[in-house]
């Protein structure tokens, strides 16, 4: 990503995140009668510069060590931090965008605001300018992420090739042999994708897909082909077999329907789930059959997830 | 039998958990570790209802079953009522770097087992209310 998209992303976020995305909940505060004498010792042991001052969760006012170091200067005798407090306050709230936050600070030059749940009218958090960068960097990374996985989506090379039409094909013959041999191809395929950097969602809905598609065409197929077809937005597999064909199309895709023999179902298939399995990864699937001829499936699956 | 149960156990409590004996394992093949456990004997289940990250509790050694965890991402096989994989299927799991177990309990009992050590059904059980893992309900 360049430069200029990412500060268009960080404009973009500034107004998307709300104050509370931001605002730390766990506040340090205050009540009304604490007296001045404390006030230093209480901010030195939190570490802070400054506490917000509440009474049954309503903010009252804020107390500083500025407004610590006045009365001191003063040499004013001890008295509860609600006559000291600053109570000119600028508050936020926070459902309000990210933008506020910043225009506040750039405005005032304080610290930190408090900031106000709309709908109780109570202290939900403070807001730094530290919460602000933390927020917004911890919503690039996940920005990042995402795009990460959405610019890795092999459709980019479909845009990158300059061509009217461009795609690309991996076609494999299937043997007729033993079971064991069933899966090589939906294994190859499946590594092929993950080449190309296809996102996992799609990979594993062509992995389940055509391993399914495998299996019939080693039990029943004799051996057979399959084509995987990728284009920019979409995965067609069409697999071919010269087998004894299908005779009753509907029935295969009901689930549990299976004419498996029992040394398939032994090997933990043949519970009649796999026409369903494809169908169900599957945007399409065309069955096309002839007893005694063969039978062809098209498989598509688009590369976005709906 | 299958149910996805969601970890909330380390992997290696896990195989203590079962009592599980190791077949086959290497450095830096478990990756990320299990972040789940999934038991079935049918493969189209284990295509269709396991997540990814899974271990995989199973009584069948064929080779198939090492092809189908390759296409569901499953983590780690466990096989069930002590049953050891043939060559072939040893060769495969070797080729994929998965990583398979062994325990001597029935599906039943490892599957029961682990839910009484604290892996809870994603969905929650029904009956319980918020049961939300390891301790809770005790």
């Amino acid at each position: 990503m360049n430069r200029l998209k990412q500060l268009h992303k960080v404009q973009e976020l500034v107004y998307e995140l709300k104050i509370r995305d931001a605002a730390v909940r766990e506040v340090f505060t205050m009540s009304p009668d604490t007296m001045m004498t404390q006030v230093r010792q209480m901010l030195r042991g939190q570490k802070i510069t400054a506490a917000p001052v509440i009474e049954n969760g309503t903010l009252l006012g804020i107390v500083s060590v500025e407004d610590y170091i006045n009365w001191l200067q003063e040499g004013a005798d001890d008295c509860p931090v609600s006559e000291r407090m600053s109570r000119d306050l600028v508050t936020m709230y926070d459902d309000e965008p990210m933008v506020f936050a910043i225009q506040n600070f750039e405005k005032y030059r304080y610290y930190e605001f408090p900031v106000i749940n709309r709908k109780s009218g109570k202290l939900e958090g403070i807001i730094t300018k530290f919460d602000v960068l933390v927020a917004l960097l911890k919503a690039l990374d996940i920005d990042y992420y995402k795009m990460e996985i959405g610019q890795y989506d092999g459709t980019h090379f479909f845009n990158d090739v300059s061509a009217d039409q461009s795609r690309l094909e991996f076609a494999y013959s299937v043997p007729k042999a033993g079971i064991g041999a069933g899966g090589e191809v939906a294994s190859k395929l499946k590594r092929n994708l993950g080449y190309l950097g296809i996102h996992p969602n799609i990979i594993r809905r062509v992995a389940i897909a055509t391993y399914e598609a495998e299996m019939n065409l080693v039990i029943y197929g004799g051996g057979g082909t399959i084509r995987a077809n990728l284009d920019g937005s979409c995965i067609r597999i069409e697999v071919a077999d010269e087998g004894p064909g299908i005779e009753d199309i509907d029935a295969v895709l009901e689930p549990g329907y299976s004419t498996a023999p029992a040394w398939v179902r032994e090997l933990g298939f043949g519970a009649g789930m796999g026409f369903s399995n494809i169908q169900n990864s599957a945007q399409e699937l065309d069955i096309t059959s002839a007893v005694g001829k063969g039978t062809r499936l098209d498989i598509v699956i688009p590369l976005e997830e709906s | 039998m299958t149910r996805g149960l969601k970890n909330s156990l380390p992997w290696e409590e896990i195989l203590r958990t079962l009592h599980a004996h190791t077949i086959l394992n290497d450095d830096g093949w478990l990756g990320d570790g299990i972040a789940r456990v999934y038991g079935s004997d049918l493969m189209s289940d284990i295509l269709s209802f396991s997540k990814p990250n899974s271990l995989l509790l199973t009584g069948l050694i064929n080779p198939q079953t090492i092809r189908t965890a390759e296409m569901v991402d499953i983590a780690a096989i466990c096989f069930v009522h002590g049953k050891r994989p043939h060559e072939e299927t040893l060769d495969l799991a070797r080729k994929n770097q998965l990583p398979l177990f062994c325990t001597r309990f029935s599906m039943f009992e490892a599957c029961g087992r682990l839910f009484a050590a604290g892996l809870v059904d994603e969905e929650g059980f029904p009956g319980l209310p918020e049961s939300k893992g390891r301790g809770d309900d005790r």
